[in-house]
């Protein structure tokens, strides 16, 4: 939930680089060089991302928690769904102690990175997928569909994200799956923007207009010439949806409206936290899983934030 | 100006409907009806089917939204499922606390971040500036939760310096300082998110005035650094903020609800999660009906102060 100002922000930032973006490939269509400008270009975004030097640090902690969970299994010292002697302080058996049910603490950390890592991806995936469609549909078409289509945007807009995600859920269920298609179906709006910018920032330009006379169909010259100019802008508004929803899922399971116990989340690991004599007593419960979060969610907004720096031109920053 | 602000408000109303009519939409998702909810065992079949007819439950869809959006306008917001209190007067107690820590926290966020981001600005690149963007990440990527639960195990239960939640001490309503000393955790914690943003929003606007010719100018006339910070460049620089502002409203009634939670703050963000688990649908609605109304009206407001305070965007 802390993440949609700073969204909004960058919706704007990426527009303009959605403009900047279209303005090149515009450039470049006519050049026969075209491939080894693109090829030139995507080299030096690579050079600046690796000049942003937390955003190294960043992908190299992601690095490490997406081999965490898709290693899950093989690197975890107990099975999470293991119960026995509850609240373990941390021993050699148990590295860092065991939860109220007495399952390991570190099994079900490394578990819960499965569950943030597959939220994050998944939600992420779900609503670029549609706010691409309903900003290209809106920003091709134009007219009264456009105006539609962008009232609708403004609508799910005014809804605050947590609050609205939270009645939809408990009026699905709380569930992995229902997170995912919650945060899918809400938080298409700012792609749908950049992309319906960009779009109409590109529609009339020569090589558009070329390929129409050429004979190329609607969806041809959506999909192969107009796409591909928006692609780093959704890129960065995607990464740092990532982290977006990595909070919201640990928010949820947190409140008892996400991740189910049995199933491991890191939110729901703190959710035994609510209790004072845990809290104060027991420290081994939920203060890992959240430096887990704090982790998971700072490595991927700097990740964003030196991909940002790197696509856009204007931000030139050298840390 | 006025003509530009009217077409702000006609392009609000279409917007306005479509919450409504996802709203009631989304009261319709909801498993159950009010019938079933106000059943008791001695009712017949008959008296469910005519309770059904009385509460206009076979009407059509638009029909009942029709009848619902009417009730909605002379201020009807229905009956609790819970405690069958009308959710108007339930909301209307909540109100107040909410706008309490909401406001508060906006007010600290700001007066940490401004002040912070400008000096981040003017230092560009100094170990003041990297720490200081460092902490705004960190303050972004926290979970309230998390930052609660913390705050509460360091300064309420190792340190004892204030309570762990709630609004007053029992026999202490009334008394302001009590109400401050429990408001400070949870409006610091609710400011945090908001600071880190803000911290660099500010950072990046100066950075960007702090270039410009017209400061160089005002230099060569030999105006003293500060007059040139604060008067010229700021005035500029923090114009953008404005919007940031209303881009902040959602974003403080999602963490309030969190906040409230975890300190027992008897606000909106309570209420809200009490009628989650009491699958309580009329007041969930209410709420959720009320803040998207807030979001907009602030889009609208922000929108509005923007084009007034910068002239080149007047039309």
């Amino acid at each position: 939930m802390e993440q949609t100002p700073q969204h909004q922000e960058n919706r704007q930032v990426t527009e303009n680089a959605a403009e900047n973006a279209a303005g090149h490939a515009a450039s470049r269509a006519g050049k026969p060089a075209a491939s080894q400008a693109a090829q030139r270009q995507s080299s030096s975004v690579l050079r600046a991302f690796l000049r942003h030097r937390m955003a190294v640090a960043g992908l190299a902690v992601f690095s490490i928690l997406v081999l965490m969970a898709v290693f899950a299994p093989w690197v975890s010292p107990h099975d999470p769904y293991e119960v026995g002697k509850g609240f373990q302080p941390p021993s050699a058996e148990h590295w860092l102690g065991t939860d109220q049910t007495g399952r390991d603490i570190l099994s079900r950390l490394i578990y819960g990175a499965r569950t943030s890592l597959l939220v994050g991806v998944g939600a992420v995936s779900v609503y670029v997928i549609i706010g691409v469609c309903i900003g290209v549909i809106a920003g091709y078409f134009g007219r009264w569909i456009d105006s539609v289509l962008m009232r609708m945007t403004d609508v799910v807009m005014s809804f605050p994200y947590l609050l609205v995600i939270l009645v939809m859920v408990s009026i699905l269920g709380p569930s992995l799956q229902n997170i995912i298609i919650v945060l899918g179906i809400l938080g298409w709006p700012p792609i749908a923007r950049i992309v319906r910018g960009s779009v109409l920032s590109v529609k009339n330009r020569e090589f558009i207009k070329a390929a129409h006379v050429l004979g190329f169909g609607k969806l041809r010259i959506m999909i192969r010439h107009i796409l591909p100019n928006v692609l780093s802008p959704i890129l960065v508004n995607a990464t740092f949806g990532i982290a977006t929803a990595i909070i919201i899922e640990a928010s949820l399971s947190f409140l008892g409206m996400g991740v189910m116990p049995p199933m491991s989340s890191w939110g729901n690991m703190l959710n035994s936290a609510q209790n004072i004599s845990t809290l104060s007593a027991r420290p081994w419960v939920w203060l890992p899983p959240g430096i887990m979060i704090v982790l998971a969610v700072l490595s991927v907004n700097f990740i964003g934030d030196g991909l940002r720096d790197a696509i856009d031109p204007k931000r030139k920053t050298t840390r | 100006m006025m003509r530009m602000i009217g077409r702000r408000l006609l392009i609000a109303i279409p917007v306005l409907f479509g919450i409504t009519v996802l709203n009631f939409a989304l009261i319709h998702m909801a498993p159950g009806n009010p019938v079933e909810m106000y059943i008791n065992p001695s009712m017949t079949q008959q008296d469910i089917e005519l309770r059904k007819e009385q509460l206009g439950i076979n009407d059509p869809l638009p029909v009942q939204y029709v009848r619902w959006l009417g009730q909605l306008l002379k201020g009807d917001l229905g009956y609790s499922y819970a405690t069958y209190q009308p959710v108007g007067e339930m909301l209307s107690g909540r109100i107040g606390p909410t706008l309490l820590l909401m406001g508060t926290a906006l007010v600290i966020a700001y007066l940490f971040a401004i002040p912070v981001g400008i000096w981040s600005a003017r230092k560009a690149y100094s170990w003041f500036d990297y720490s200081a963007t460092g902490f705004a990440f960190l303050g972004i990527s926290i979970p309230n939760f998390f930052l609660g639960l913390g705050a509460i195990y360091i300064f309420a239960i190792q340190l004892k310096w204030l309570p762990t939640g709630g609004m007053y001490t029992l026999g202490k309503q009334g008394d302001w300082t009590d109400v401050a000393m429990h408001l400070i955790l949870p409006a610091c914690v609710l400011a945090t998110g908001i600071a880190g943003n803000m911290v660099r929003y500010v950072r990046s606007s100066v950075m960007d005035v702090l270039g410009q010719e017209y400061l160089r100018t005002a230099r060569a006339k030999g105006m003293s650094e500060f007059i040139v910070i604060n008067k010229h460049a700021l005035k500029n620089a923090l114009i953008p903020i404005i919007t940031v502002i209303g881009l902040d409203i959602p974003l403080l009634l999602g963490g309030a609800v969190i906040t409230e939670q975890i300190f027992q703050w008897p606000g909106m963000g309570q209420l809200l999660m009490q009628s989650i688990s009491s699958r309580d649908y009329p007041t969930l609605m209410a709420i959720n009906l009320l803040a998207a109304v807030t979001v907009l009206a602030a889009n609208l407001v922000t929108d509005i102060a923007y084009r007034f305070v910068d002239p080149t965007m007047r039309d």
